[in-house]
Protein backbone atom coordinates (compact mmCIF):
# COMPACT_ATOMS: atom_id res chain seq x y z
CA UNK A 1 0.00 0.00 0.00
CA UNK A 2 1.29 3.45 -0.79
CA UNK A 3 0.00 6.60 0.76
CA UNK A 4 0.74 10.29 0.88
CA UNK A 5 1.08 12.57 3.90
CA UNK A 6 2.89 15.81 4.32
CA UNK A 7 3.70 15.68 0.62
CA UNK A 8 5.93 12.66 1.11
CA UNK A 9 5.53 9.57 -0.96
CA UNK A 10 5.40 6.74 1.53
CA UNK A 11 6.96 3.38 1.06
CA UNK A 12 5.07 0.38 2.34
CA UNK A 13 6.23 -1.35 5.49
CA UNK A 14 8.55 -4.29 5.04
CA UNK A 15 6.49 -7.34 4.12
CA UNK A 16 7.63 -9.19 7.23
CA UNK A 17 5.86 -6.58 9.37
CA UNK A 18 2.69 -6.16 7.32
CA UNK A 19 0.79 -9.12 8.73
CA UNK A 20 1.69 -8.24 12.25
CA UNK A 21 0.60 -4.64 11.76
CA UNK A 22 -2.74 -5.89 10.47
CA UNK A 23 -3.10 -8.10 13.52
CA UNK A 24 -2.39 -5.19 15.85
CA UNK A 25 -4.87 -2.96 14.04
CA UNK A 26 -7.49 -5.67 14.25
CA UNK A 27 -7.06 -6.01 17.98
CA UNK A 28 -8.34 -2.60 19.07
CA UNK A 29 -11.76 -0.94 18.94
CA UNK A 30 -10.09 2.26 17.68
CA UNK A 31 -7.12 2.64 15.36
CA UNK A 32 -5.28 5.15 17.57
CA UNK A 33 -4.63 2.51 20.22
CA UNK A 34 -2.48 0.61 17.73
CA UNK A 35 0.10 3.41 17.53
CA UNK A 36 2.36 2.41 20.43
CA UNK A 37 2.18 -1.32 19.65
CA UNK A 38 3.17 -0.60 16.03
CA UNK A 39 6.06 1.57 17.18
CA UNK A 40 7.11 -1.25 19.51
CA UNK A 41 6.97 -3.70 16.63
CA UNK A 42 9.15 -1.50 14.45
CA UNK A 43 11.64 -1.05 17.27
CA UNK A 44 11.76 -4.78 17.85
CA UNK A 45 12.54 -5.23 14.17
CA UNK A 46 14.97 -2.37 13.53
CA UNK A 47 16.29 -1.56 17.01
CA UNK A 48 14.80 1.94 16.95
CA UNK A 49 12.09 4.01 15.29
CA UNK A 50 13.63 6.31 12.70
CA UNK A 51 12.02 9.58 11.69
CA UNK A 52 11.25 7.94 8.37
CA UNK A 53 9.51 5.04 10.11
CA UNK A 54 7.56 7.52 12.20
CA UNK A 55 6.34 9.18 9.03
CA UNK A 56 5.36 5.84 7.59
CA UNK A 57 3.34 5.01 10.68
CA UNK A 58 1.70 8.44 10.60
CA UNK A 59 0.67 7.88 7.00
CA UNK A 60 -0.65 4.46 7.73
CA UNK A 61 -2.76 5.59 10.71
CA UNK A 62 -3.69 8.88 9.00
CA UNK A 63 -2.44 11.01 11.83
CA UNK A 64 0.08 13.88 11.72
CA UNK A 65 3.75 12.89 11.82
CA UNK A 66 4.26 15.48 14.56
CA UNK A 67 1.75 13.59 16.72
CA UNK A 68 3.72 10.39 16.28
CA UNK A 69 6.95 12.22 17.10
CA UNK A 70 5.31 13.56 20.27
CA UNK A 71 4.39 10.07 21.35
CA UNK A 72 7.86 8.72 20.54
CA UNK A 73 9.49 11.41 22.68
CA UNK A 74 7.11 10.86 25.60
CA UNK A 75 7.78 7.20 26.28
CA UNK A 76 11.23 6.32 27.57
CA UNK A 77 11.22 2.85 26.04
CA UNK A 78 10.73 4.07 22.47
CA UNK A 79 13.93 5.31 20.85
CA UNK A 80 14.52 7.35 17.75
CA UNK A 81 18.15 6.35 17.41
CA UNK A 82 20.26 3.28 17.38
CA UNK A 83 21.85 2.05 20.61
CA UNK A 84 24.21 -0.76 21.56
CA UNK A 85 23.40 -4.41 21.10
CA UNK A 86 23.03 -4.81 24.86
CA UNK A 87 21.19 -2.10 26.72
CA UNK A 88 22.22 -2.18 30.37
CA UNK A 89 19.65 -0.35 32.43
CA UNK A 90 20.58 0.07 36.08
CA UNK A 91 17.70 0.91 38.40
CA UNK A 92 18.72 3.88 40.53
CA UNK A 93 15.56 4.43 42.56
CA UNK A 94 15.51 4.27 46.35
CA UNK A 95 15.17 0.56 47.12
CA UNK A 96 17.91 -0.30 44.64
CA UNK A 97 20.05 2.60 45.88
CA UNK A 98 19.76 1.30 49.46
CA UNK A 99 21.01 -2.06 48.25
CA UNK A 100 23.99 -0.89 46.28
CA UNK A 101 22.98 0.29 42.81
CA UNK A 102 25.63 2.99 42.92
CA UNK A 103 28.74 0.79 43.26
CA UNK A 104 27.16 -1.42 40.63
CA UNK A 105 26.80 1.49 38.25
CA UNK A 106 30.34 2.68 39.02
CA UNK A 107 31.61 -0.80 38.29
CA UNK A 108 29.83 -0.93 34.95
CA UNK A 109 31.18 2.48 33.99
CA UNK A 110 34.73 1.38 34.75
CA UNK A 111 34.35 -1.98 33.15
CA UNK A 112 32.78 -0.73 29.92
CA UNK A 113 34.63 2.57 29.75
CA UNK A 114 31.43 4.51 29.15
CA UNK A 115 29.24 6.85 31.15
CA UNK A 116 25.48 6.80 31.48
CA UNK A 117 23.71 7.45 28.24
CA UNK A 118 26.74 6.38 26.21
CA UNK A 119 27.36 3.47 23.87
CA UNK A 120 30.67 1.62 23.75
CA UNK A 121 32.72 2.23 20.65
CA UNK A 122 32.26 -1.29 19.35
CA UNK A 123 28.51 -0.76 19.51
CA UNK A 124 28.06 -3.61 21.95
CA UNK A 125 26.88 -1.86 25.11
CA UNK A 126 24.73 1.10 26.03
CA UNK A 127 24.56 2.08 29.68
CA UNK A 128 21.54 3.84 31.22
CA UNK A 129 20.01 4.44 34.60
CA UNK A 130 16.28 3.94 34.87
CA UNK A 131 13.60 4.45 37.49
CA UNK A 132 12.05 1.71 39.63
CA UNK A 133 11.60 -1.49 37.63
CA UNK A 134 9.00 -2.99 39.97
CA UNK A 135 11.46 -5.52 41.33
CA UNK A 136 12.61 -3.80 44.52
CA UNK A 137 12.54 -7.00 46.61
CA UNK A 138 15.46 -8.33 44.60
CA UNK A 139 17.41 -5.08 44.46
CA UNK A 140 19.63 -3.97 42.91
CA UNK A 141 18.24 -4.77 39.50
CA UNK A 142 19.69 -4.34 36.03
CA UNK A 143 17.54 -4.81 32.98
CA UNK A 144 19.52 -5.95 29.94
CA UNK A 145 17.37 -5.70 26.84
CA UNK A 146 14.22 -7.61 27.87
CA UNK A 147 15.62 -9.52 30.84
CA UNK A 148 15.78 -8.57 34.50
CA UNK A 149 18.97 -9.48 36.38
CA UNK A 150 18.12 -9.35 40.06
CA UNK A 151 20.10 -9.24 43.33
CA UNK A 152 23.07 -7.94 41.37
CA UNK A 153 26.51 -7.02 42.69
CA UNK A 154 29.68 -5.98 40.86
CA UNK A 155 30.86 -9.63 41.03
CA UNK A 156 27.60 -11.08 39.77
CA UNK A 157 27.25 -8.63 36.91
CA UNK A 158 30.68 -9.75 35.71
CA UNK A 159 29.31 -13.23 35.23
CA UNK A 160 26.32 -11.82 33.39
CA UNK A 161 28.53 -9.77 31.06
CA UNK A 162 30.57 -12.83 30.22
CA UNK A 163 27.42 -14.62 29.14
CA UNK A 164 26.45 -11.93 26.64
CA UNK A 165 27.29 -13.23 23.21
CA UNK A 166 28.95 -11.05 20.60
CA UNK B 1 -2.85 -17.00 57.81
CA UNK B 2 -4.03 -19.33 55.06
CA UNK B 3 -2.58 -18.16 51.78
CA UNK B 4 -5.29 -16.88 49.51
CA UNK B 5 -3.94 -14.60 46.80
CA UNK B 6 -0.61 -16.44 46.79
CA UNK B 7 -1.96 -19.94 47.32
CA UNK B 8 -0.74 -21.17 43.93
CA UNK B 9 2.63 -19.56 43.58
CA UNK B 10 4.76 -22.25 45.15
CA UNK B 11 3.66 -24.63 42.42
CA UNK B 12 6.18 -24.25 39.61
CA UNK B 13 3.43 -24.81 37.02
CA UNK B 14 1.22 -22.17 38.64
CA UNK B 15 1.18 -20.04 35.50
CA UNK B 16 -0.57 -22.74 33.47
CA UNK B 17 -4.29 -23.15 32.98
CA UNK B 18 -4.01 -26.76 33.94
CA UNK B 19 -2.54 -26.00 37.36
CA UNK B 20 -4.97 -23.16 37.90
CA UNK B 21 -7.98 -25.32 37.12
CA UNK B 22 -6.67 -28.19 39.20
CA UNK B 23 -6.76 -25.76 42.13
CA UNK B 24 -10.40 -24.93 41.41
CA UNK B 25 -9.78 -22.04 39.05
CA UNK B 26 -12.51 -20.52 36.85
CA UNK B 27 -15.26 -21.98 39.03
CA UNK B 28 -15.97 -18.52 40.41
CA UNK B 29 -16.36 -17.17 36.89
CA UNK B 30 -18.82 -19.94 36.07
CA UNK B 31 -20.78 -19.26 39.26
CA UNK B 32 -20.80 -15.54 38.53
CA UNK B 33 -22.12 -15.69 34.99
CA UNK B 34 -24.49 -18.64 35.48
CA UNK B 35 -25.99 -17.90 38.88
CA UNK B 36 -25.67 -14.18 39.47
CA UNK B 37 -26.73 -10.98 37.81
CA UNK B 38 -24.10 -8.29 37.40
CA UNK B 39 -25.76 -6.31 40.18
CA UNK B 40 -25.54 -9.23 42.54
CA UNK B 41 -21.79 -9.41 41.97
CA UNK B 42 -21.49 -5.68 42.60
CA UNK B 43 -23.50 -6.20 45.78
CA UNK B 44 -21.22 -9.00 46.97
CA UNK B 45 -18.11 -6.97 46.37
CA UNK B 46 -19.70 -4.03 48.19
CA UNK B 47 -20.54 -6.29 51.13
CA UNK B 48 -17.00 -7.65 51.20
CA UNK B 49 -15.76 -4.10 51.80
CA UNK B 50 -12.89 -4.71 49.39
CA UNK B 51 -10.95 -1.49 48.86
CA UNK B 52 -8.76 -0.78 45.84
CA UNK B 53 -5.18 -1.99 46.14
CA UNK B 54 -3.76 0.47 43.60
CA UNK B 55 -3.10 3.20 46.13
CA UNK B 56 -6.18 5.19 47.03
CA UNK B 57 -8.20 2.47 48.80
CA UNK B 58 -11.49 3.42 47.17
CA UNK B 59 -14.27 0.87 47.83
CA UNK B 60 -14.35 -1.38 44.77
CA UNK B 61 -18.05 -2.30 44.83
CA UNK B 62 -19.01 1.35 45.12
CA UNK B 63 -16.77 2.24 42.18
CA UNK B 64 -18.42 -0.45 40.09
CA UNK B 65 -21.89 0.81 41.03
CA UNK B 66 -21.14 4.12 39.28
CA UNK B 67 -21.12 2.35 35.92
CA UNK B 68 -24.26 2.71 33.80
CA UNK B 69 -26.68 -0.23 33.85
CA UNK B 70 -27.59 0.35 30.27
CA UNK B 71 -26.00 2.72 27.89
CA UNK B 72 -25.91 3.72 24.25
CA UNK B 73 -22.36 2.62 23.76
CA UNK B 74 -19.84 0.21 25.16
CA UNK B 75 -18.37 0.27 28.67
CA UNK B 76 -14.82 -0.77 29.46
CA UNK B 77 -12.87 -2.32 32.29
CA UNK B 78 -9.17 -1.64 32.52
CA UNK B 79 -6.86 -3.66 34.68
CA UNK B 80 -4.03 -1.40 35.81
CA UNK B 81 -0.89 -3.52 35.61
CA UNK B 82 1.45 -0.56 35.26
CA UNK B 83 3.04 -1.18 38.66
CA UNK B 84 5.66 1.57 38.85
CA UNK B 85 5.40 3.06 42.34
CA UNK B 86 8.90 2.85 43.83
CA UNK B 87 8.95 0.08 46.43
CA UNK B 88 6.09 -1.89 44.86
CA UNK B 89 6.41 -5.29 43.21
CA UNK B 90 3.35 -7.31 44.20
CA UNK B 91 1.33 -7.15 40.99
CA UNK B 92 4.26 -8.55 39.06
CA UNK B 93 4.16 -11.67 41.25
CA UNK B 94 0.50 -12.29 40.40
CA UNK B 95 1.07 -11.56 36.72
CA UNK B 96 4.02 -13.92 36.38
CA UNK B 97 3.00 -16.65 38.80
CA UNK B 98 -0.77 -16.72 38.71
CA UNK B 99 -1.91 -14.99 35.52
CA UNK B 100 -5.17 -16.92 35.39
CA UNK B 101 -6.19 -15.53 38.76
CA UNK B 102 -5.84 -12.06 37.30
CA UNK B 103 -7.71 -13.08 34.15
CA UNK B 104 -10.54 -14.65 36.12
CA UNK B 105 -10.85 -11.57 38.35
CA UNK B 106 -10.84 -9.33 35.29
CA UNK B 107 -13.59 -11.35 33.61
CA UNK B 108 -15.82 -11.32 36.69
CA UNK B 109 -15.31 -7.58 37.16
CA UNK B 110 -16.08 -6.93 33.49
CA UNK B 111 -19.26 -9.00 33.82
CA UNK B 112 -20.27 -7.02 36.95
CA UNK B 113 -19.91 -3.64 35.26
CA UNK B 114 -21.38 -4.89 31.96
CA UNK B 115 -18.23 -4.34 29.95
CA UNK B 116 -17.87 -6.56 26.89
CA UNK B 117 -14.24 -5.55 26.52
CA UNK B 118 -11.55 -5.42 29.17
CA UNK B 119 -7.98 -4.23 28.79
CA UNK B 120 -4.94 -5.24 30.75
CA UNK B 121 -2.41 -2.41 30.60
CA UNK B 122 0.96 -3.81 31.62
CA UNK B 123 4.08 -1.70 32.04
CA UNK B 124 6.46 -2.05 29.11
CA UNK B 125 9.39 -3.27 31.18
CA UNK B 126 7.46 -6.37 32.27
CA UNK B 127 8.34 -8.23 29.09
CA UNK B 128 8.31 -11.57 30.85
CA UNK B 129 4.96 -10.88 32.50
CA UNK B 130 3.55 -9.78 29.16
CA UNK B 131 4.58 -13.04 27.53
CA UNK B 132 3.16 -15.11 30.35
CA UNK B 133 -0.12 -13.22 30.28
CA UNK B 134 -0.36 -13.49 26.49
CA UNK B 135 -0.01 -17.29 26.69
CA UNK B 136 -2.49 -17.49 29.58
CA UNK B 137 -5.01 -15.42 27.63
CA UNK B 138 -4.69 -17.81 24.68
CA UNK B 139 -5.24 -20.77 26.99
CA UNK B 140 -8.33 -19.16 28.48
CA UNK B 141 -9.64 -18.26 25.04
CA UNK B 142 -9.19 -21.83 23.83
CA UNK B 143 -11.39 -23.00 26.72
CA UNK B 144 -13.93 -20.31 25.88
CA UNK B 145 -13.51 -18.55 29.22
CA UNK B 146 -12.86 -15.49 27.11
CA UNK B 147 -15.08 -14.81 24.13
CA UNK B 148 -18.78 -15.09 23.38
CA UNK B 149 -21.44 -17.05 25.23
CA UNK B 150 -19.40 -17.84 28.31
CA UNK B 151 -20.56 -21.12 29.88
CA UNK B 152 -23.48 -21.14 27.46
CA UNK B 153 -24.88 -17.86 28.79
CA UNK B 154 -25.49 -14.56 27.03
CA UNK B 155 -22.39 -13.08 28.63
CA UNK B 156 -19.48 -12.33 26.32
CA UNK B 157 -16.20 -10.73 27.31
CA UNK B 158 -13.01 -10.10 25.39
CA UNK B 159 -9.67 -9.17 26.96
CA UNK B 160 -7.08 -7.07 25.14
CA UNK B 161 -3.53 -7.07 26.43
CA UNK B 162 -1.67 -3.79 25.97
CA UNK B 163 1.95 -2.99 26.78
CA UNK B 164 3.02 0.39 28.05
CA UNK B 165 6.25 1.98 26.89
CA UNK B 166 7.97 3.46 29.91
CA UNK B 167 6.26 6.19 31.93
CA UNK B 168 5.31 6.26 35.62
CA UNK B 169 2.49 8.71 35.10
CA UNK B 170 0.63 6.22 32.89
CA UNK B 171 -0.24 4.36 36.11
CA UNK B 172 -2.55 7.25 36.99
CA UNK B 173 -5.88 6.08 35.70
CA UNK B 174 -6.75 8.95 33.38
CA UNK B 175 -3.22 9.16 31.95
CA UNK B 176 -3.48 5.43 31.44
CA UNK B 177 -6.60 5.91 29.33
CA UNK B 178 -4.89 8.56 27.19
CA UNK B 179 -1.96 6.23 26.78
CA UNK B 180 -4.24 3.39 25.78
CA UNK B 181 -5.80 5.65 23.19
CA UNK B 182 -2.36 6.04 21.62
CA UNK B 183 -1.52 9.47 22.99
CA UNK B 184 1.07 10.86 25.34
CA UNK B 185 -0.04 9.84 28.82
CA UNK B 186 -1.45 13.07 30.22
CA UNK B 187 -3.73 12.95 33.26
CA UNK B 188 -7.17 14.41 32.64
CA UNK B 189 -9.12 16.86 34.75
CA UNK B 190 -11.93 15.28 36.77
CA UNK B 191 -14.88 15.57 36.41
CA UNK B 192 -15.89 13.98 34.14
CA UNK B 193 -15.01 10.84 36.07
CA UNK B 194 -14.01 7.68 34.21
CA UNK B 195 -17.34 6.00 34.99
CA UNK B 196 -18.98 8.77 32.96
CA UNK B 197 -16.35 9.43 30.31
CA UNK B 198 -13.31 7.26 30.26
CA UNK B 199 -11.56 5.33 27.53
CA UNK B 200 -12.68 6.55 24.07
CA UNK B 201 -15.14 8.78 25.93
CA UNK B 202 -17.06 5.73 27.18
CA UNK B 203 -17.87 4.69 30.77
CA UNK B 204 -14.78 3.00 32.18
CA UNK B 205 -13.62 1.44 35.42
CA UNK B 206 -9.94 1.10 36.26
CA UNK B 207 -8.82 -1.44 38.86
CA UNK B 208 -5.47 -2.58 40.12
CA UNK B 209 -4.19 -6.12 39.53
CA UNK B 210 -4.32 -7.11 43.20
CA UNK B 211 -7.83 -5.67 43.57
CA UNK B 212 -9.07 -7.86 40.74
CA UNK B 213 -7.25 -10.91 42.09
CA UNK B 214 -9.43 -10.72 45.21
CA UNK B 215 -12.67 -10.90 43.28
CA UNK B 216 -12.83 -14.65 42.45
CA UNK B 217 -12.45 -15.47 46.15
CA UNK B 218 -15.24 -13.12 47.15
CA UNK B 219 -17.57 -14.76 44.63
CA UNK B 220 -16.55 -18.26 45.65
CA UNK B 221 -16.44 -17.92 49.42
CA UNK B 222 -18.75 -14.99 50.07
CA UNK B 223 -18.54 -11.49 51.44
CA UNK B 224 -18.89 -12.56 55.05
CA UNK B 225 -15.89 -14.85 54.86
CA UNK B 226 -13.93 -12.07 53.18
CA UNK B 227 -14.83 -9.56 55.88
CA UNK B 228 -13.65 -11.98 58.55
CA UNK B 229 -10.08 -11.32 57.39
CA UNK B 230 -8.42 -8.08 58.43
CA UNK B 231 -10.02 -5.25 60.33
CA UNK B 232 -13.28 -3.33 60.18
CA UNK B 233 -13.56 -1.39 56.89
CA UNK B 234 -10.08 -2.65 56.00
CA UNK B 235 -10.85 -6.19 55.01
CA UNK B 236 -9.28 -9.09 53.21
CA UNK B 237 -5.85 -10.47 52.52
CA UNK B 238 -3.17 -7.99 51.50
CA UNK B 239 0.12 -8.23 49.67
CA UNK B 240 2.89 -6.26 51.38
CA UNK B 241 6.17 -5.54 49.60
CA UNK B 242 9.27 -5.36 51.79
CA UNK B 243 12.42 -3.79 50.38
CA UNK B 244 15.48 -1.87 51.48
CA UNK B 245 17.49 -2.76 54.56
CA UNK B 246 15.48 -5.78 55.60
CA UNK B 247 16.83 -9.30 55.98
CA UNK B 248 14.19 -11.08 53.92
CA UNK B 249 12.81 -8.69 51.33
CA UNK B 250 9.88 -9.89 49.26
CA UNK B 251 6.09 -10.02 48.97
CA UNK B 252 4.17 -11.14 52.06
CA UNK B 253 0.51 -12.06 52.09
CA UNK B 254 -1.00 -11.19 55.48
CA UNK B 255 -4.34 -9.95 56.71
CA UNK B 256 -5.05 -6.30 56.11
CA UNK B 257 -3.92 -4.41 59.20
CA UNK B 258 -0.88 -6.46 60.18
CA UNK B 259 1.28 -4.43 62.60
CA UNK B 260 4.17 -2.80 60.77
CA UNK B 261 6.65 -3.88 63.43
CA UNK B 262 5.57 -7.51 63.03
CA UNK B 263 5.85 -7.25 59.26
CA UNK B 264 9.42 -5.97 59.38
CA UNK B 265 10.80 -7.89 62.34
CA UNK B 266 8.90 -11.20 62.32
CA UNK B 267 8.13 -11.75 58.67
CA UNK B 268 11.00 -9.77 57.16
CA UNK B 269 13.52 -11.02 59.74
CA UNK B 270 14.49 -7.54 60.91
CA UNK B 271 17.29 -5.43 59.51
CA UNK B 272 19.65 -6.88 56.93
CA UNK B 273 22.84 -5.96 58.77
CA UNK B 274 23.19 -6.84 62.42
CA UNK B 275 24.42 -4.09 64.67
CA UNK B 276 22.41 -1.46 62.89
CA UNK B 277 19.31 0.35 64.07
CA UNK B 278 16.12 1.16 62.28
CA UNK B 279 15.98 4.77 61.14
CA UNK B 280 12.88 5.18 59.02
CA UNK B 281 10.20 3.31 57.13
CA UNK B 282 8.20 4.40 54.12
CA UNK B 283 5.04 2.34 54.53
CA UNK B 284 3.17 2.65 51.24
CA UNK B 285 5.40 3.24 48.26
CA UNK B 286 7.57 6.30 47.72
CA UNK B 287 4.65 8.73 47.50
CA UNK B 288 3.56 8.60 51.14
CA UNK B 289 4.91 10.36 54.25
CA UNK B 290 7.79 8.58 55.97
CA UNK B 291 7.63 7.14 59.50
CA UNK B 292 10.46 7.36 62.01
CA UNK B 293 11.66 4.26 63.88
CA UNK B 294 9.57 5.40 66.86
CA UNK B 295 6.41 5.51 64.79
CA UNK B 296 6.21 1.95 63.53
CA UNK B 297 3.72 0.64 66.05
CA UNK B 298 0.90 1.07 63.63
CA UNK B 299 -1.39 -1.31 61.76
CA UNK B 300 -0.86 -1.59 58.04
CA UNK B 301 -4.31 -0.67 56.79
CA UNK B 302 -5.85 2.36 55.11
CA UNK B 303 -7.47 3.93 58.17
CA UNK B 304 -4.76 3.19 60.74
CA UNK B 305 -2.04 4.65 58.55
CA UNK B 306 -4.17 7.68 57.72
CA UNK B 307 -4.56 8.26 61.46
CA UNK B 308 -0.78 8.03 61.80
CA UNK B 309 -0.44 10.80 59.21
CA UNK B 310 0.63 8.62 56.32
CA UNK B 311 -0.97 6.20 53.85
CA UNK B 312 -1.13 2.52 52.96
CA UNK B 313 -0.73 3.50 49.31
CA UNK B 314 0.57 0.52 47.37
CA UNK B 315 1.89 -1.18 50.55
CA UNK B 316 5.44 -0.85 49.32
CA UNK B 317 7.36 -0.85 52.60
CA UNK B 318 10.86 0.60 52.25
CA UNK B 319 13.08 0.02 55.29
CA UNK B 320 16.04 2.26 56.08
CA UNK B 321 18.66 1.64 58.74
CA UNK B 322 20.67 4.26 60.62
CA UNK B 323 23.45 4.49 58.04
CA UNK B 324 21.12 6.06 55.51
CA UNK B 325 21.40 9.73 54.69
CA UNK B 326 17.84 11.04 54.80
CA UNK B 327 18.69 14.02 52.60
CA UNK B 328 20.13 11.81 49.94
CA UNK B 329 17.16 9.45 50.12
CA UNK B 330 14.73 12.29 49.64
CA UNK B 331 16.85 13.65 46.82
CA UNK B 332 16.64 10.25 45.17
CA UNK B 333 12.83 10.41 45.32
CA UNK B 334 12.65 14.06 44.29
CA UNK B 335 14.60 13.25 41.15
CA UNK B 336 12.18 10.45 40.41
CA UNK B 337 9.20 12.80 40.56
CA UNK B 338 10.97 15.50 38.57
CA UNK B 339 11.72 12.92 35.90
CA UNK B 340 8.18 11.53 35.86
CA UNK B 341 6.15 14.77 36.00
CA UNK B 342 4.23 15.01 32.74
CA UNK B 343 4.69 18.78 32.74
CA UNK B 344 1.09 19.86 32.26
CA UNK B 345 0.77 21.78 35.54
CA UNK B 346 3.21 24.52 36.49
CA UNK B 347 3.32 23.75 40.25
CA UNK B 348 4.29 20.17 39.48
CA UNK B 349 6.59 20.73 36.52
CA UNK B 350 8.52 23.54 38.22
CA UNK B 351 8.03 22.39 41.81
CA UNK B 352 9.43 18.89 41.35
CA UNK B 353 12.45 20.36 39.56
CA UNK B 354 13.04 22.93 42.30
CA UNK B 355 12.76 20.31 45.04
CA UNK B 356 15.39 18.19 43.32
CA UNK B 357 17.68 21.15 42.75
CA UNK B 358 17.48 22.45 46.33
CA UNK B 359 17.91 18.96 47.77
CA UNK B 360 20.94 18.43 45.58
CA UNK B 361 22.60 21.48 47.03
CA UNK B 362 21.62 20.59 50.60
CA UNK B 363 23.01 17.09 50.10
CA UNK B 364 26.29 18.53 48.83
CA UNK B 365 26.53 20.60 51.99
CA UNK B 366 26.01 23.82 50.03
CA UNK B 367 22.52 24.60 51.29
CA UNK B 368 21.71 27.88 53.00
CA UNK B 369 19.62 28.72 56.04
CA UNK B 370 16.50 29.28 53.97
CA UNK B 371 16.55 26.08 52.02
CA UNK B 372 14.60 23.89 54.40
CA UNK B 373 11.74 26.34 54.72
CA UNK B 374 11.85 26.79 50.99
CA UNK B 375 11.39 23.05 50.53
CA UNK B 376 8.38 23.18 52.83
CA UNK B 377 6.78 26.17 51.17
CA UNK B 378 7.25 24.73 47.69
CA UNK B 379 5.64 21.50 48.89
CA UNK B 380 2.70 23.43 50.32
CA UNK B 381 2.16 25.23 47.07
CA UNK B 382 2.34 22.07 44.99
CA UNK B 383 -0.12 20.04 46.97
CA UNK B 384 -3.74 20.15 45.86
CA UNK B 385 -3.06 22.56 43.03
CA UNK B 386 -2.64 20.25 40.10
CA UNK B 387 -4.54 18.00 37.71
CA UNK B 388 -3.38 14.73 39.21
CA UNK B 389 -1.90 13.69 42.55
CA UNK B 390 1.70 13.30 41.32
CA UNK B 391 2.51 16.73 42.72
CA UNK B 392 1.14 15.64 46.11
CA UNK B 393 3.15 12.44 45.79
CA UNK B 394 6.31 14.54 45.63
CA UNK B 395 5.21 17.09 48.24
CA UNK B 396 4.12 14.66 50.97
CA UNK B 397 7.39 12.78 51.36
CA UNK B 398 9.31 16.05 51.17
CA UNK B 399 7.35 17.64 53.98
CA UNK B 400 7.63 14.55 56.18
CA UNK B 401 11.35 13.99 55.60
CA UNK B 402 12.23 17.62 56.25
CA UNK B 403 10.06 17.91 59.38
CA UNK B 404 10.79 14.55 60.93
CA UNK B 405 14.52 14.55 60.22
CA UNK B 406 15.07 18.28 60.46
CA UNK B 407 18.23 17.83 62.56
CA UNK B 408 19.89 15.83 59.88
CA UNK B 409 18.89 18.29 57.18
CA UNK B 410 20.23 21.16 59.27
CA UNK B 411 23.53 19.38 59.81
CA UNK B 412 23.96 19.38 56.05
CA UNK B 413 23.57 23.15 55.69
CA UNK B 414 26.88 24.79 54.97
CA UNK B 415 28.76 21.59 55.85
CA UNK B 416 30.59 21.57 52.53
CA UNK B 417 29.77 17.92 51.93
CA UNK B 418 27.34 15.28 53.15
CA UNK B 419 28.01 14.88 56.88
CA UNK B 420 26.49 11.41 57.12
CA UNK B 421 29.90 9.89 56.72
CA UNK B 422 29.28 6.32 57.70
CA UNK B 423 30.24 3.43 55.48
CA UNK B 424 27.69 1.03 54.04
CA UNK B 425 25.54 0.61 51.01
CA UNK B 426 23.85 3.95 51.37
CA UNK B 427 27.06 5.95 51.31
CA UNK B 428 27.64 5.96 47.60
CA UNK B 429 27.73 9.18 45.68
CA UNK B 430 24.55 9.86 43.81
CA UNK B 431 25.35 9.45 40.17
CA UNK B 432 23.73 11.96 37.86
C1 LIG C 1 1.03 9.17 39.71
C2 LIG C 1 0.17 7.97 39.94
C3 LIG C 1 0.63 6.72 39.59
C4 LIG C 1 -0.17 5.59 39.78
N1 LIG C 1 0.33 4.37 39.45
C5 LIG C 1 -0.46 3.27 39.62
C6 LIG C 1 0.02 1.97 39.24
O1 LIG C 1 1.15 1.81 38.78
N2 LIG C 1 -0.80 0.91 39.44
C7 LIG C 1 -2.06 1.05 39.96
O2 LIG C 1 -2.79 0.08 40.08
N3 LIG C 1 -2.53 2.26 40.32
C8 LIG C 1 -1.76 3.37 40.16
N4 LIG C 1 -2.27 4.59 40.50
C9 LIG C 1 -3.67 4.67 41.00
C10 LIG C 1 -4.65 4.70 39.85
O3 LIG C 1 -4.84 6.05 39.44
C11 LIG C 1 -6.01 4.15 40.24
O4 LIG C 1 -6.46 4.81 41.38
C12 LIG C 1 -6.04 2.67 40.52
O5 LIG C 1 -5.51 1.95 39.45
C13 LIG C 1 -7.46 2.25 40.77
O6 LIG C 1 -7.53 0.89 41.08
P1 LIG C 1 -8.10 0.36 42.46
O7 LIG C 1 -9.37 1.10 42.75
O8 LIG C 1 -8.32 -1.08 42.23
O9 LIG C 1 -7.05 0.65 43.48
C14 LIG C 1 -1.47 5.73 40.33
C15 LIG C 1 -1.92 7.00 40.67
C16 LIG C 1 -1.11 8.11 40.50
C17 LIG C 1 -1.65 9.44 40.89
S1 LIG D 1 0.37 17.02 38.65
FE1 LIG D 1 2.27 16.71 37.49
S2 LIG D 1 2.07 14.67 36.60
FE2 LIG D 1 0.01 15.28 37.28
S3 LIG D 1 -0.91 16.23 35.47
FE3 LIG D 1 0.06 17.88 36.59
S4 LIG D 1 2.14 18.04 35.71
FE4 LIG D 1 1.28 16.08 35.07
S1 LIG E 1 13.77 0.65 43.18
FE1 LIG E 1 14.84 -0.59 41.76
S2 LIG E 1 13.34 -2.02 41.15
FE2 LIG E 1 12.24 -0.71 42.49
Amino acid sequence: MSDRTNGLAMEPFPARLEDRIETILGRYPRTGSALVPILQLIQEDAGFVSVRAQEQVAARLRIPAAFVAGVVSFYTMIRDRKIGKYHLQVCGTLSCCLRGSEPLLDHLKDRLGIREGETSRDGKYTLSTVECLGSCGTAPVVQINDEYYEDMSPEKIEGVLEGLKD
Amino acid sequence: MEKILLRNIDNDRSHTLEAYMAAGGYRALETAVKRHTPDEIVGMVKDSELRGRGGAGFPTGLKWSFMPKEGDGPSYLICNADESEPGTFKDRLIIERDPHLLIEGTLIAAYAIRAATAFIYIRGEFVRGHKILAVALEEARAKNFIGRRLFGTEAGIDIILHRGAGSYICGEETALMDSLEGKRGYPRLKPPFPAQQGLYGCPTTVNNVETLANVPFIVERGAEWYRSIGRPKNTGPKLYCLSGHVRRPGVYELPMGVPLRELIFDHGGGLSESGRNLRAVIPGGSSVPVLTAEEIDVCMDFDSLAKAGTMLGSAGVIVMDHTVCMVKSLLNLARFYAHESCGQCTPCREGTGWLAKILQRVEEGKGTGNDLDLLLSISDRMQGNTICPLADAAAMPTRSFVTKFRDEFERHLGAGSCPVGRPGPARMSLAE
